[in-house]
């Protein structure tokens, strides 16, 4: 099977060769789920970054006059104007931002009446230096009513936040890899345990090292894989799960659970990965006991 | 590198652990295609000397070298070859029990890395010859004492070792039988294989007169055998099986009267 060679050992009947595959499933389950969050958190911070970077709103509060919000407004325009690192700029008219309002103020007169302050829309060039401070002070210096809204900074705290949270899920996809070794590396000396005797008896017909720990690597794999798929079989599936039910909330700063292909392979690496490594440590574990012996 | 002897102890110690040592001063030498009886009493050491020379133990002092390499200063990695060469009838068989007959017949050839057709073939041509070839597929357990003492020493002739290492192989059988394995143990020797057979049985040693060592209460003496059945044979390289090789120096046996002597061979050995 799956090109393993004959056992001379009956390692296939150790109660190990039971358990030891669902305890990997399990921790495949939890690695498959660090994985998807690591990707999801990893794309929605890089969006955010993004999507941050290059932009702030201008805001200049109404005054009493018209004709002086008229000439504010203009004056603003004039500095964005003669900013090099403003990309586009766009004053957001008056029937967007009274639709904005309707669900807390209705539709009705009243709002007509109030004295709303006009918002001005600004992407910056991604790859020109932009001087905030100084762009404030050439505002301010003009219209004292204009206020500058820098979305970049808690958008900034927020992709920290994510990538702390990403940080702690590859720490416990490690915490996760060292567990397994732990768990292949006892089972395995249970096995050198249990099987000493026939081990001796190998040894002593001049088995090579490498031929012991051949027939302990080989079923470890195995054991590996079939954990490695089993955690899969089971993490996929609540990984689409939640991804499907985030669909459900439309439009909330979701992040977005669609996989690319590179991701897919990434996941469907693990269970190979989770059986190499099952394998390597049972190799080092069995040669490091041989050692021992003359 | 070589001088050709098989085995040489100088002023050879051992003790386990603290304890007091089991085995003094032993000195001797085998030479290709010696047999020996290795005789003493209970406790006095013979399977332990048997271990130093299959490798399963180290002195405590003394020089040992095998094949004329001093195993002391020999890399670990260099050992299993040399354990290919040393073939044992361990006293309590250790037969794998998991293993079918064939399987543990199998093993030093499969642990030498022989491809599986030829092991397919010296196999079954020596479990035919030593009279297992209808339980092949039986596991050990479910065998008698007798048939798994001829598994037991299938195993450690299958690779035609250059020293073969028998603790006790009469232990378990009745004095027809082991008269039997004892002629199966000689028509290795006559095909170059050095001998060494740890046995109670004086009647046995008696009988067949090969020189004997003696151990008593640790130390070694020697006695030369009745006979000189056994002098300087040599072992030569063969790729044929253990069973065709017998079977070409009987025939060779047959056609040169001055062998025909010879004590029953294994074709009539059950």
């Amino acid at each position: 099977m799956l090109g393993i060679k004959r056992s001379d050992l009956p390692l296939d009947t150790d109660a190990h060769s039971r358990f030891l595959p669902w305890l990997i499933a399990f921790m495949v389950f939890l690695a498959v789920l660090a994985l998807g969050g690591i990707l999801v958190l990893g794309a929605t911070a890089a969006r955010w970054d993004q999507g941050v970077g290059g932009t702030l709103t201008v805001q200049i509060a109404a005054t009493e006059n018209p004709e002086t919000d008229q000439r504010n407004l203009q004056e603003v325009l004039n500095v964005i104007a003669a900013t090099s690192a403003i990309e586009r700029y766009e004053v957001i008219a008056e029937e967007r931002m009274m639709s904005l309002l309707a669900p807390w103020l209705g539709d009705g007169a009243v709002a007509a009446d109030l004295p709303l302050p006009k918002l001005i829309d600004v992407g910056l060039d991604e790859d020109a230096q932009f001087d905030m401070t100084a762009f404030i002070t050439a505002l301010q210096l003009r219209v004292p009513e204009a206020t500058v809204d820098d979305h970049r900074v808690w958008l900034k705290r927020l992709v920290e936040l994510i990538r702390t949270v990403e940080l702690i899920a590859m720490a416990v996809l490690l915490f996760i890899c060292l567990a397994t070794t732990g768990t292949v590396i006892f089972t395995t000396r249970t096995g050198l345990a249990v099987h000493r005797e026939a081990i001796e008896v190998l040894h002593l017909i001049g088995a090579q090292d490498s031929y012991i720990a051949g027939q302990f690597a080989g079923r470890a794999m195995l054991l590996g894989l079939k954990g490695g798929l089993i955690g899969m079989a089971l993490g996929l599936p609540a990984l689409a799960a939640v991804g499907f039910l985030a669909e459900g909330l439309e439009g909330a700063a979701l992040p977005n659970l669609a996989f690319g292909p590179v991701e897919w392979l990434m996941f469907i690496a693990i269970p190979l990965a989770v059986a190499f490594l099952a394998m390597a440590t049972a190799r080092a574990t069995v040669l490091r006991s041989l050692a021992r012996m003359l | 590198m070589s001088d050709g002897t098989i085995a040489r102890f100088e002023n050879v110690g051992l003790r386990y652990g603290l304890g007091p040592e089991v085995l003094q001063d032993i000195t001797f030498q085998l030479s290709p295609g010696e047999f020996h009886f290795l005789v003493g009493e209970s406790g006095a050491g013979k399977s332990s000397l048997l271990k130093l020379l299959y490798l399963a133990l180290t002195p405590s002092r003394g020089l040992i070298s095998l094949f004329g390499r001093d195993i002391a200063t020999m890399p670990r990695a260099d050992l299993p070859a040399l354990r290919r060469q040393i073939g044992v009838v361990f006293q309590e068989f250790k037969l794998l029990s998991h293993l079918s007959t064939f399987d543990n017949v199998a093993l030093p050839l499969r642990v030498a890395g022989v491809k599986e057709a030829d092991i397919n073939r010296h196999v079954s041509e020596l479990l035919e010859w030593v009279g297992l070839q209808d339980h092949m597929k039986a596991r050990p357990p479910t065998l008698s004492g007798g048939q798994q003492q001829r598994v037991s020493i299938a195993r450690a002739v299958i690779a035609r070792p250059k020293l073969l290492l028998a603790d006790e192989p009469t232990g378990n059988v009745d004095d027809r039988m082991a008269l039997r394995l004892m002629h199966l143990l000689e028509e290795l020797n006559r095909l170059g294989t050095t001998i060494v057979v740890a046995t109670h049985n004086m009647a046995l040693v008696d009988r067949l007169g090969y020189p004997v060592l003696r151990l008593d209460s640790g130390r070694l003496t020697t006695k030369p055998g009745s006979g000189n059945k056994s002098a300087g044979r040599e072992w030569r390289e063969s790729r044929e099986s253990v069973a065709a090789q017998v079977r070409a120096r009987r025939r060779k046996a047959d056609e040169d009267d001055a062998d025909a002597v010879d004590p029953p061979g294994i074709e009539n050995f059950l």
